[in-house]
Formats: C-alpha cells, structure tokens, sequence
C-alpha cells in the first residue's frame, strides 16, 4: 500500500481535534446547565470517551466498516485484528488503516456525547455508562456502516454525507428525543428558573467545538487536499453566518443579541454544514449556515410548544441542523466541488430524494432503536436518579463531589472583593 | 443601645465603610445578601427563554451603637450610600436589650 506521509500527518491532527470536541462540548453542555450539576455532566462526556475508546477498539470499528454487508459489517477486524487491510471500500486510501480507525473513532465518541444535553440533569451516572456502551453497537455502528461505509445501503443508493450530518448529527438528536420521552422532564420544568450556570464556559466550549470541527470536517476529506480545503472554509463560512443568522433573530425577536445565542448560532452551523462541507461551494455554504442559524433559533423553541424537556436543546441544534444540512446538500450540491450536483445546479431532485431517504431511515431507525433500549433500561437498571438526587444535584449524588468551593445560595452572585481588604 | 441595619447597593459598600469609620465608629459586621424592594428584580433572556430574576444583590451592613449616636449614624449611612436612583436599599434600626464582648465579658454600652 502506498502511503502518503502529508495526508497521515493530517489525519492524526484532524483526529486529535476531533478528539478535543467532546470536552469542548462538556463545557458548552457543563455552563448551560445549573452549578450542582456541572460535574454530572462533565463525568458523562468523559466516561462517554473511556467507554467508546475501548469498545472501537474491541469490536465496534469492524462493525462499522468491515466486510460488504448492506446494513452491518463483521467481525473480520474483531480486536483489530487484520487492521493493515483497509476498509471495505477504502482501498485507496494513502493513510494507514490504523489511522482511519482511530480517526472515526473520535466521531464515534461524540456521538453518544451529544445526548447528555438533552438529557441533562437527571440521569444516573452508571445508567448512562451502560446506555453509551449499548447505544453505540446498535445504534452507531449500522448507521455509521449504511452511510459511511461504501457497501452501505445508503451509501451506494447515492445519499450524500460528507462527515456526519445524519450518522452523527440526526442520529443523535432522534436518539437524545427519544431517551427524553423515556425519562421525563426534569423536576420543576417549566416552571422553575433554571439558568445557564456559567455562560463563560459555554463560549469556551463553542469556541472549542469549532476548532476541533476543522478536523471534524476537513479531516474526513481523508486526505491533505483541495477537497479538505473546500470543506475546512465552508466550514468556517457556516458557522459564522450562522452565528449572526442567530444572534438576528434575537435582536429582532428579544431586543438583545446574546452571547448564548452566539455560541448556540456557531454550533448550530457548524452542525448543519458538517454533511455538505465536502459537496457544496463557499457560496453555498453561506446560504447553508445562515438558514440554520435562523431556522435553529426558532426550532429551540418547539420544546415549549410540545412540551418535551430538551435541556439544552440538542433537538433544536443537532436534530434540526443535521437535517436541514443534509437536505440542502440536494439544492446546492455541486460537481464542481465533489458529488453530484443538486437542484441549484441543474442536478434535478434526485439527489435531494436520497438524501430525504437517508434522513428518514436514520432519524427512524435511530428513534426506534433508542427508544426500546432506554424502556428497558429503564424498567430494569433504572436511567433516571431519585427525586433526593435530583434536588442535590448529579455531583453530590452521583460523584460526591462539588464543582464550586464557594457555591451560593444566590446563584453565585458575589459582592465586591473590597470586603478581602 | 440599637443595632442599626441597611440594606444597600454592593458598589456603595466602600464609601459606606469609609464614611463610618470617619464618623468614628469602630466595628461593624457586612453579609451577602439578595432580595428585592420596589424596583422589584429583572429579566434575563436565554436561547429565547425568559427568566425573572427577583432577587437582586445587596450588601446587608449592621452596626451596633450607643442608643443617643444611632440618629447620626443612620444619616451618615443613608447619604453615603445614596446614588438617587431605585434599588439604593433601606436603613432601619432596632432596640437591642443586652451586649456582651466575648474577651473581656463586657456587658452594655461599654462592649460597643
């Protein structure tokens, strides 16, 4: 096999960067929740890093992407046995095999991490270790074959996806849906005031996010190249028109423009550009982003109208975004970039019919399957903490531990610091 | 003797502080507190939400003092404290019946 030293430097960068996502978004997620809570959703994202490395590793990458099967692959790569052979599919990769492996590994770690926004505030630490285990092998690793792997159905029908609009986005926004219905709202929603505890650390978070996504997104070029090029400035593109789709919305609805909208408008592009990012040009990807910094602004709401506790919104953001990104590839997919080409581009529709199909199998498939494995975790283990838990928050009930040494009964308003003098 | 309380605004700490201790008094105890009066709280704004805040920051200071001083004291309070706008705060006093200093064993207007 020929491997080419530049674009195995940047795959093992890119995955690094991906890697740093999933902090990123615990602090994004860790902020927007309340301060007795902070260190339960940290833990989450974290053990969700342990869970997922040691499972790729063990069985879950040859699930994903070994073998030629229409919905699933084998165990031909079981404990990476076999790993100098390429993916099926993959042949002609200049990257080590290896380095694939790890790099969709960080993908696979996110994922999962990606619920416990929705989630947020009430599940039962152990209880999620188990579901991000589960959820992983039977949720992750067909979807992620279907579109990521070539011998996926979706794949070779022709839907386009170029790093994880619906294997990651979609697919967990269903899945977050899905646990919420199961476990409930958190007690005193919507009544009760519960406020972003550190708004700080959500900015630190996005920022984070967006760096990491460069590797995210341009990485999945699978190569150093005009391509990841192409998909390293739409994704830039997006996410700042979507940053500012947002924060209009706000002035224009609220009378302020907000720092949490703009972290939220960030992530939000940076989501729904992540399938087009590889297909679309900069032009498109301004259109793309601004639409979902609009469309995401407004969709956060719908859980007031339905009545469903998405905490931080990764319905709204994920859900939303994931799908809006992956059908917009069917107007302003080009040739000219990579792919087909889309309505815009005199492509016709038939791109964007495989694209509604690949959002509809894994929005469904996703929803289903997550929904029967929270029921029954949740009629045997258990996924939600007492009501005691709840009201002493997840670090003191889950981890016995505080984030805040000085934690106030006034929601952390401090006076000046004259009194130290 | 009275124990003479305000409630102010958390900026106004320091000039309070120092108008007191011109004045000439020699101790005082300040807390962290919150609460609202007429100016009731304010509303904050989170991904569309909004939330009412009530409670608003205050500094609670408390002095103890000699029955016959507690007049000027509250007016030295008040004028420092006062910025003219809502949520400057509120100065009241109490009558306390007995003072002890823990050292000495002191008791009355001698412990102030």
């Amino acid at each position: 096999m020929n491997f080419n030293a530049g674009d195995t430097a940047w795959i093992l960068v890119a995955s690094a960067l991906v890697l740093l996502m999933t902090p990123g978004l615990a602090f994004f997620y860790g902020g927007m929740v309340r301060g007795k809570n902070v260190l339960g959703m940290l833990a989450q994202n974290y053990v969700t890093m342990g869970v997922v490395s040691v499972l790729w590793i063990l069985g879950v990458y040859s699930l994903a992407f070994s073998g030629t099967g229409k919905y699933i692959g084998n165990f031909h790569q079981f404990g990476l046995n076999h790993i100098w052979q390429q993916a099926t599919g993959f042949e002609t990769l200049t990257i080590p095999p290896l380095v694939f492996c790890a790099f969709q590994l960080m993908f696979a770690i996110i994922t999962p991490a990606l619920i416990t926004g929705g989630t947020a505030d009430r599940l039962k630490f152990g209880a999620w270790t188990l579901f991000c285990g589960l959820w992983l092998v039977i949720v992750y690793a067909p979807v992620a074959h279907w579109v990521f792997s070539p011998s996926g159905w979706l794949s070779k029908l022709g839907a386009e996806d170029f790093a994880g609009g619906t294997v990651v986005h979609a697919n967990a926004g269903a899945a977050a849906l899905a646990v919420i219905l199961v476990i409930g709202k958190r007690r005193g929603w919507p009544k009760e005031r519960m406020r972003p505890h550190n708004v700080p650390f959500v900015l630190l978070g996005a920022g984070l996010l967006w760096f990491g996504w460069f590797g995210f997104n341009a990485g999945s070029a699978l190569a150093a190249n005009t391509l990841s090029a192409y998909a390293f400035v739409n994704t830039n593109t997006a996410t700042g028109a979507a940053l500012l789709g947002w924060m209009i919305v706000e002035r224009l609805r609220d009378g302020h423009a907000t720092t949490l909208g703009a972290a939220s408008g960030a992530v939000a592009g940076l989501v729904a550009i992540t399938p087009a990012c590889g297909f679309v040009s900069p032009m498109g990807s301004v259109a793309i982003g601004f639409a979902a910094g609009i469309i995401c602004a407004l969709a956060v709401g719908l859980k007031h109208v339905f009545k469903f506790d998405d905490a931080l919104d990764v319905v709204g953001v994920h859900l939303v975004g994931g799908v809006l990104g992956a059908l917009l590839i069917g107007l302003f997919g080009t040739k000219m970039v990579n792919g087909a080409n889309g309505a815009f581009y005199k492509g016709g529709w038939t791109l964007m019919g495989h694209q509604a199909i690949a959002v509809v199998a894994v929005v469904a498939y996703s929803f289903i399957v997550t929904y029967i494995l929270a029921q029954i975790l949740d009629k045997t283990i258990g996924l939600r903490v007492s009501v005691e838990q709840e009201v002493a928050g997840l670090d003191l009930s889950q981890h016995a531990e505080t984030a805040y040494e000085t934690a106030s009964y006034s929601d952390g308003n401090r006076f000046s610091s004259s009194l130290n003098n | 003797m009275k124990l003479i309380t305000a409630i102010i605004k958390p900026f106004k700490l320091d000039d309070v502080k120092a108008a007191l201790q011109a004045f000439g008094i020699t101790g005082m105890t300040v807390s962290e507190a919150s609460g609202f009066g007429r100016q009731r709280g304010h509303t904050e704004v989170y991904r569309g939400a909004e939330y009412t805040v009530d409670l608003v920051p205050k500094v609670r200071l408390e002095v103890l003092v000699d029955s016959g001083e507690a007049e000027k004291v509250i007016d030295v309070i008040v004028k420092a404290a006062s910025t003219g706008s809502i949520g400057d705060g509120k100065v009241w006093s109490t009558p306390i019946d007995n003072v002890v200093r823990v050292r000495t064993g002191e008791r009355g207007p001698d412990a102030i």
